[in-house]
């Protein structure tokens, strides 16, 4: 089950950016590619909690501001030789406007 | 007795289906069909050529008077239909009521009019029937006559090449960053606007319309930044609604569209709808593809046979004569996709497949497009392209072989581009001298041409010119490439940035045949850079290109919060500025308060949210941006020098503060610390600077490439000058040769190393010229570059950065 709750619109957020959504679980960083998609990931670098929404965005992917680890947008693995993870959350667009899927944030604050 | 079948809208759709219900079944039913506009069906596509004058009306018509005739089609041209009443089973058209048995609604979309003032004046249309294309005709018709085009989409740019073959003057205004933003990456964007400027054409992206003015007809129109462009005639072609208006007065289910099932029945069963009035599944459709397979549809359900929609894939083509313009299918990017790139510089060739799993998802292709379908078809059917990856991109013809040319950037350069910006010595000269004294080594063509033979910076592109005018024979050494987005070095990228005068992102990214789409955190900031640098005044800086520090001028820290440095010129302050930087600490508990090296006050742990408000408050006080977080002028330490000291010999911190304040706000490729000390005895340690001056009795002895960070060094002497106003000039000079040449994160120790002591002596002590010129260039940037960015934003620029999208509790209702 999904439950969709409307964060934005795609204007909200500059191209190859991010902004950010504060959450009863914490920061939620939400990307928008030079092509318009948009990534919700947790905005906490496995690394040292480096804030990837101020990350520069190239492709489906932001490079932490702090030491460069490389995450997808789409998976949030780390890229090359760097291992570690960032949880993703759903996203959905209806024309400009942005929803995300809360299911995944009550199970996270249910753990 | 015959069913009595009514069509409302004589359009794309309506004709199709009409077809396609005559082929199946003839004496089904008698049919009226209703059409708002004057005339019967024609194809709407081609009002483009009819409006470039390529094609006349006549010859788009699809059906005529003998076809209706022929079908026994009652036509009611002219004839809108105003209500539709389904309990009484008819509809009305003026004070006409005609009963149906079935009912088709194919009453395609309304252009979209911006609704700012001015929008109601004659001379302002849209472009979607035979009507505004009259109209557009005969406003070009006029001497000197001027258009406006709202909407950088395929209609409006489809209009505006049209017109302007037509003799018209054209500005197209555009609300995105790139045109066709919904068909193209910005790589095609950029080469279509390139190609539609060389026409005459003035492209306006982030175009904000605020209103056309005129009195009793369209004269301008006005953007919200002031710009007024004039105008005889305005066209908006900024996208479209889907015409539901009857539909929705008739309480039928509509969302955006007229909701229908596979079938195309709406949620009354006697009502089938077609076309872009219509939405199936959550999609409204606005290309004739999709809209021709429901026609067959609806045909079908009318005369009781099975068939159902599904959904498509759509694919674009600009219909501009001499434009070769393709995309279909999804082309954003994504982790699990990969993407394949061709860019053909001399050529104006891009081309780009999306995969995922080996099978193509999208595809945008430009300049050359003869593969178009090809990929489009394998897009549908989900082809495995595994097999042919490595060649897939040149194409069907070319399955089998092809090699990318690394060298085609600097073959494509034509004969009078500047390869050398020291000596000045271009392309043709030094192919020129290779070939007629027969050289074969890089020194032997410094020698000849003096190419490469000052600052360095241009050699690799002077060896791949030697590589292709020697062939394989001669072997450069290897650069090292920017990053892995292309196989070109800093050098070589920064020389062609000047000799192609590319003054885009996108434009460097395909005049230089980059290998992704959007470039990479290493690379963006690096061509982020040497464009502000080298076209101050025309380049438009990208923040997203830029490091956090920079966008949202602060330092990053390593729990997330930021760092607030202000200016305190020549580490000189007051007790009314300290008072101020108290209350700011207070009022914002700010946890910590540090003096830093560079001689001023660091306020540590603010959070993002505070920034603005931080700064307004500062700012009431006098401080600047200090710049700490840039690849800029950071700080000019001092000592107290003649004015205090006793052995001071000069006024080290008049002149400290004097080169701040001329300098503040430079970019430059990395961090610029200076100092200034008093006398040998070196206070303000300025010998282990970027940059820095020791004065003495005689004067002012400038010294540079010191370095105290990962590496120590002592600074080396440039020279001895008399006065301030010259140690001025030769500071000022000798930063800008470094910000011409230097790499990005390059420091200026290690650009002096590579570039050599001596040549920036020569460059800056002894050549008057060349300082001057050093000297305004940089004057010149400042013009530009000298904004506080604190006070910018405290008055609101940026302000998506600095506040969260959403703050977001739990949902109420979801136990
Ligand atoms: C200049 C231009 C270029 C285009 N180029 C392309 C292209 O290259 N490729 C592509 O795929 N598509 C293109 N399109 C889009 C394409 O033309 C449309 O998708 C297609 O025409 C839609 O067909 P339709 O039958 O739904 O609507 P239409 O063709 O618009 O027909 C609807 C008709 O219904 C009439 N009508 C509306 N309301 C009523 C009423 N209440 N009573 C009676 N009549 C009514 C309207 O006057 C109109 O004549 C282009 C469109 C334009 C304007
Ligand atoms: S550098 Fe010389 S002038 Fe400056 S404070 Fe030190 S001793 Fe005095
Ligand atoms: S010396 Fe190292 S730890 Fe200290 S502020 Fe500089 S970078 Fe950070
Ligand atoms: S915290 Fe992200 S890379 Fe170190």
């Amino acid at each position: 089950m999904s439950d969709w709750i409307e964060i934005g619109r795609l204007d909200d957020i500059p191209q190859r950016g991010a902004r950010c959504v504060n959450t009863p679980i914490g920061r939620i960083a939400v990307f928008r590619t030079a092509t318009d998609d948009v990534y919700a990931i947790e905005d906490r670098c496995p690394h040292r909690g480096g804030p990837l929404s101020q990350g520069i965005v190239h492709g489906a992917e932001v490079t932490c501001p702090l030491h460069n680890w490389v995450f997808s947008l789409e998976t949030g693995l780390a890229q090359g030789a760097d291992e570690g993870a960032v949880r993703t959350f759903a996203l959905k667009r209806d024309g400009s406007r942005i929803f995300m899927d809360a299911t995944m944030m009550m199970a996270i604050a249910a753990e | 007795m015959t069913e009595k079948l009514v069509v409302v809208g004589a359009g794309m759709a309506s004709g199709r289906m009409l077809e396609h219900l005559f082929e199946a079944d003839p004496g089904a039913f008698d049919v009226t069909l209703f059409g708002a506009e004057p005339r019967g069906n024609y194809n709407r596509i081609m009002l483009s050529p009819v409006l470039a004058g390529e094609k006349t009306y006549e010859e788009i018509v699809t059906h005529d008077a003998g076809w209706y005739a022929a079908n026994n089609v009652d036509c009611r041209f002219g004839g809108t239909v105003t209500r539709i009443d389904r309990k009484a089973k008819l509809i009305v058209s003026g004070d006409r009521e005609t009963p149906y048995d079935k009912l088709v609604v194919a009453t395609g979309s309304a252009p979209f009019i911006i609704p700012v003032a001015g929008r109601d004046l004659p001379g302002v249309m849209a472009f979607r029937d035979l009507d505004d294309v009259n109209a557009m005709v005969a406003a070009a018709g006029k001497p000197n006559a001027r258009a406006v085009v709202i909407g950088g989409g395929l209609l409006g740019l489809e209009a505006a090449a049209a017109l302007r073959s037509r003799g018209m003057e054209v500005v197209v205004l555009h609300l995105m960053g790139h045109l066709m933003e919904r068909q193209l990456d910005p790589a095609a964007g950029y080469l279509l606007q390139k190609e539609l400027e060389g026409r005459g054409i003035k492209i306006h992206c982030k175009a904000q319309t605020k209103a056309v003015l005129g009195d009793s007809h369209a004269e301008a129109v006005l953007l919200e930044d002031g710009t007024i462009y004039p105008a005889d005639i305005v066209v908006m072609a900024v996208g479209i609604r889907p015409e539901t208006r009857i539909a929705v007065d008739a309480g039928l289910y509509v969302e955006r569209g007229i909701v229908v099932n596979d079938q195309m029945v709406s949620s009354d069963p006697d009502i089938l709808a077609i076309g872009e009035c219509v939405e199936h599944e959550n999609i409204c459709y606005g290309l004739v593809a999709p809209l021709y397979d429901m026609a067959k549809v609806a045909a079908r359900t009318l005369v009781k046979q099975d068939a159902a929609f599904r959904p498509v894939e759509t694919a674009t083509q600009l219909k501009v004569t001499g434009v070769s313009l393709y995309s279909a299918g999804d082309f954003a990017d994504g982790d699990d996709r990969e993407e394949i790139v061709l860019r053909d510089a001399s050529a104006g060739i891009y081309k780009r497949l999306v995969l995922k799993e080996n099978r193509i998802l999208g595809a945008v292709l430009y300049g050359e497009t003869a593969d178009g379908s090809w990929f489009f078809d394998m897009l549908k059917k989900g082809t495995d392209v595994a097999e042919m990856r490595d060649t897939l991109i040149f194409g069907q013809a070319y399955q089998g072989g092809g090699q990318l040319d690394p060298m085609a950037a600097v073959a494509a350069l034509p004969d009078d581009a500047e390869i050398c910006g020291c000596n000045g010595v271009c392309k043709g000269k030094i192919v020129g001298t290779i070939t007629e004294k027969g050289l074969t080594t890089l020194d032997a063509v410094r020698a000849h041409t003096k190419a490469s033979n000052s600052c360095g910076t241009c050699t690799g592109l002077v060896e791949q010119l030697m590589r292709l005018t020697l062939g394989d024979t001669y072997n450069p050494a290897a650069v090292q490439p920017m990053c892995g987005c292309t196989d070109l070095g800093h050098d070589d990228v920064r020389r062609l940035i000047k000799a192609k005068g590319l003054k885009t992102i996108p434009a460097v990214m395909q005049e230089l045949e980059w290998k992704t789409s959007c470039g990479c955190a290493k690379c963006r900031p690096a061509l982020n850079y040497y464009l502000v640098a080298d076209w101050p005044d025309e380049y438009a800086d990208d923040y997203q290109s830029r490091f956090v520090n920079e966008r949202v001028h602060a330092n990053i820290q390593k729990d997330g919060t930021y760092s607030v440095v202000p200016r305190m010129w020549g580490g000189v302050t007051s007790s009314k500025e300290l008072r101020a930087i108290a209350d700011v600490v207070d009022k914002f508990n700010i946890p910590t308060v540090k003096v830093t090296g560079g001689q001023r006050i660091d306020m540590l742990g603010i959070q993002k949210e505070d920034l603005p408000a931080v700064w307004a408050d500062l700012g009431k006080a006098g401080f600047v941006s200090g710049h700490a977080y840039a690849k800029g002028l950071r700080t000019v330490k001092t000592c107290v020098g003649s004015d205090w000291c006793r052995f001071g010999t000069q006024d080290s911190t008049g002149l400290g503060i004097r080169i701040e304040k001329f300098m503040w706000g430079s970019w430059t490729p990395a961090k610029v610390k200076m100092a200034v000390s008093g006398c040998p005895r070196n206070c303000a340690e300025a010998t282990c600077k970027d940059v820095g001056v020791i004065c003495v009795d005689s004067g002012f002895e400038i010294h540079f490439a010191g370095a105290a960070g990962l590496d120590i060094k002592g600074t080396e002497v440039l020279g001895l000058v008399r006065s301030e106003d010259e140690a001025l000039e030769h500071i000022v000079a000798l930063v800008q040769m470094y910000r011409e040449q230097g790499r990005y994160l390059e420091r200026i120790y290690k650009w002096a190393k590579r570039v050599g002591i001596e040549e920036i002596r020569r460059q800056i002590m002894e050549d008057a010229d060349k300082r001057k010129a050093y000297f305004d260039r940089f004057v010149f940037s400042q013009k530009f570059a000298q904004v506080d960015p604190w006070s910018e934003r405290v008055s609101g620029k940026d302000k998506h950065e600095f506040k969260p999208m959403a703050e977001l509790g739990f949902p109420q209702a979801a136990e």
